[in-house]
């Protein structure tokens, strides 16, 4: 471990923000999927295995849709929305049917779609990767220099994104009617029905919501990441820590833990290098002991 | 009286020639069907995910020649049939592979497409069962410098890292004291070939140029999807140049994110493994001034024969071939010009034929532009190996410099003694 690397780095504005920056960056963009994930467990009772193809969808339909208009905030949009479409037919052809079994017949059906569109994906867009959709023409500039730390524009754009999603998405889940009654089914839906509320409609609406964030998260990262099949998986592993660090079904909790799995990755770098991967886990796992719920999750 | 009389022996007559046909069929016929079979060769490779270009390359490069044998008749009549299987790069999965191409599909040789990691777990399958391999990919170098690793019938047609690391040095060394480049980081993937190829190219740096200081080395796993971390630090440590020996869709996306940085215009990058048709056109913005080896371009050697090789891929398979093209070509020359040298398929026969082979290749910079299995240790040398810089266009690089194969021998052989390997 480089304690002296760490404590120069926290002493120095310049080290200091770049990282910060790093990490706020990767820590947004997992944000935008986990957060998915999470909502969908929260009101759901679903743990979603196959969110990971929802993030590589994102990035296929934003490729497939600069191709075709060579425009990067509408394909990002249509890449978002696309996953969103194909989130409703997930959930209304699938999904729904296993909402009361157990956790096993969920799993199995998860592992078959993500088999099954993993290759589909292959089919279409063939077994080669494809090369990022690039950054907007707009962010194509030197990086700023501010207290000599070197931050991409485009960077901040993304955090800044990711950031507004979050707020929008407190706003809906806290201020509207929607969100008191998405809250109101993840605690009893049965009193729900009781009241004539279509809980079927509130069930949909969230797996549309969290597969359209997953989406979008996985269209922004196409514009700096090779986009290939399978490229959910890793992803899937980093939502599935966020979610269990944040407390499962708490937006806010997957927010906070996405900004520790970021500066964690970030600053970890600096610190322990080789040990970047093993430190999320670590974390996780001194969540799990000290506070087994999640930093924000309820006490059942 | 006499008609059924006749009738019987008629019947009779039938009933042997039957039995005895059906047991000639039972017997009889799947030898002669042997000998008449189809030369069988079994592919391990990676067909999919973030490198399928990799497995997709070079099974392209072995078929463009096979159908040529094919098409001129092949052996005696015999052709020669792939039978390819995607191993997704898990090394226990190539092993199951092989292992299942020799015991099940019964091939009789394997040409072995599989990157490091699984290729050493090939090696271990055809140690015990003595099939005749031809490793196309690994460049590793242990697989066929350490003894304890090498096998008699175990042959590398693929570029080998100490090989490439001394071409790499020298080329760098070179830079370094022409634009005083001291401080040097690395960002390698987290597995064999990256560690062993970083490991090499400064061990080989620091002969030629003993004042270099190697400020970070970053180490993301392999198809890490983003490289911020890594890159961050190379913001921080300001080094004058960075060695990447990350490769296909992983180093794209470091370029395409180191860019974002301005990383390459205070750092120069040698990245090895760039010159690749398939990996510069993939990069959003490619960089001018990039430095890498020559892994597979038409331009170099500039020579008739491999811009015929190059054209002649591209009309089959629509795309330039890669560094892994030519490498499956390559073997797949030297193993036909072998089994017709010998006149069979027993491995230990070819492994003596291919031994200090020499064959003209338009890859070939040895005498009479010529590529040699070397008998020692098994393993292909006087291939080409440029050194230059990127453009951003065809054709792509620009004033390559040649590796001298005689002083990458030389190295190679203090790298070896340092090891004890020799």
């Amino acid at each position: 471990m480089e304690v002296l690397a760490l404590l120069d780095c926290l002493s120095a504005p310049a080290c200091l923000l770049s990282q910060a920056v790093g990490g706020l960056k990767i820590g947004m963009l997992l944000f935008l999927v986990a957060s998915g994930l999470t909502l969908i467990f929260g009101v759901l009772g679903i743990i979603n295995f196959a969110h990971g193809i929802l993030y590589m969808l994102g990035a296929y339909f934003a490729w497939q849709a600069m191709e075709l208009t060579g425009h990067f905030g509408l394909s990002v949009l249509i890449g978002a929305i696309g996953v969103g479409i194909f989130g409703l037919a997930f959930e209304r052809g699938l999904i729904k049917r296993v909402y009361e079994s157990n956790l096993l017949i969920q799993i199995l059906l998860c592992y078959a779609v993500i088999l099954i569109v993993d290759d589909l994906v292959m089919i279409i867009w063939g077994d080669e990767f494809l090369s990022s959709i690039g950054v907007p023409e707009i962010f194509q500039v030197p990086p700023l220099f501010i207290f000599d730390a070197v931050i991409p524009p485009f960077h901040l754009a993304i955090i800044f994104t990711s950031l507004l999603i979050a707020i929008l998405l407190w706003m809906l889940m806290t201020r509207s009617r929607f969100g008191s009654l998405v809250r109101a089914a993840a605690i009893n839906p049965k009193m729900l029905e009781a009241l004539g509320i279509n809980t079927n409609f509130i069930r949909y609406s969230v797996f549309v919501l969290g597969s359209f964030l997953a989406g979008l998260g996985g269209a922004l990262a196409a514009s700096e990441r090779s986009i290939v099949s399978q490229m959910g998986n890793s992803i899937l592993i980093e939502s599935f820590i966020v979610t269990v660090i944040g407390g499962m079904g708490s937006i806010g909790g997957a927010f906070l833990a996405s900004l520790i799995i970021g500066m964690a990755r970030s600053f970890g770098a600096v610190a322990m290098p080789l040990f970047t991967d093993g430190l999320m886990f670590l974390i996780m796992v001194l969540v799990l002991i000290l506070r087994p719920r999640g930093i924000m999750g309820e006490k059942k | 009286m006499k008609n059924k009389k006749s009738y019987r022996t008629l019947r009779r007559k039938l009933m042997k020639y039957g039995f005895a046909g059906t047991a000639y069929a039972s017997i009889g016929f799947p030898t002669l069907l042997k000998a008449e079979s189809n030369i069988k060769i079994g592919i391990p490779t990676l067909l999919s995910g973030r490198v399928a270009q990799l497995g997709i390359s070079a099974t392209n490069g072995i078929k463009l020649i096979i159908d040529k044998f094919n098409e001129a008749g092949g052996f005696n009549g015999r052709k020669i049939e792939l039978i390819i299987r995607d191993s997704r790069a898990k090394p226990d999965e190539a092993a199951r592979m092989t292992r299942n191409l020799i015991n099940s599909n019964k091939v009789d040789i394997i040409l072995n497409c599989e990157a490091s990691s699984a290729s050493f777990a090939v090696q271990e399958v055809i140690r015990e069962s003595g099939t005749l391999c031809l490793h196309c990919i690994s460049e590793t170098s242990s697989l066929t410098a350490d003894p304890s690793i090498r096998t008699w019938n175990a042959f590398r047609f693929a570029r080998q890292g100490i090989h490439d690391a001394v071409g790499s040095a020298s080329y760098a060394a070179n830079l370094v004291k022409e634009k005083g480049l001291k401080k040097w980081m690395s960002i390698g993937p987290d597995y064999a070939y990256g560690r062993d190829s970083t490991a090499t190219f400064f061990e080989i740096l620091k002969k030629f140029s003993p004042n270099i200081e190697i400020v970070g080395q970053g180490w993301p796993k392999l198809f890490q999807p983003d490289y911020t971390e890594v890159i961050t630090q190379i913001v921080r440590q300001k080094p004058d140049a960075i060695y990447s020996c990350l490769w296909g869709g992983d180093l794209v996306s470091f370029i395409d994110q180191a860019a974002l940085y301005g990383t390459f215009k205070n750092s120069e990058l040698f990245a090895i493994n760039l010159a690749d048709y398939t990996t510069m056109s993939a990069i959003k913005n490619l960089p001018e001034g990039l430095h890498s080896a020559t892994r597979y371009i038409a331009a170099y050697p500039d020579r008739q024969e491999n811009r015929d090789f190059d054209s002649a891929y591209t009309s089959r398979f629509g795309d330039h071939p890669t560094n892994w093209s030519w490498e499956t070509a390559v073997a797949t020359d030297f193993l036909i010009s072998a089994i017709q040298e010998t006149k069979s398929l027993n491995p230990k026969n070819i492994s003596e034929s291919l031994k200090g082979k020499s064959r003209q290749s338009f890859i070939g910079v040895g005498e009479g532009n010529t590529v040699t299995m070397r008998s020692k240790d098994q393993t292909l040398v006087n291939y080409a190996i440029g050194w230059g810089s990127t453009l951003p266009k065809e054709p792509y690089m620009k004033d390559i410099k040649a590796a001298d194969w005689e002083s990458i021998q030389e190295l190679e052989k203090e790298w070896l003694t340092s090891k004890g390997w020799i």
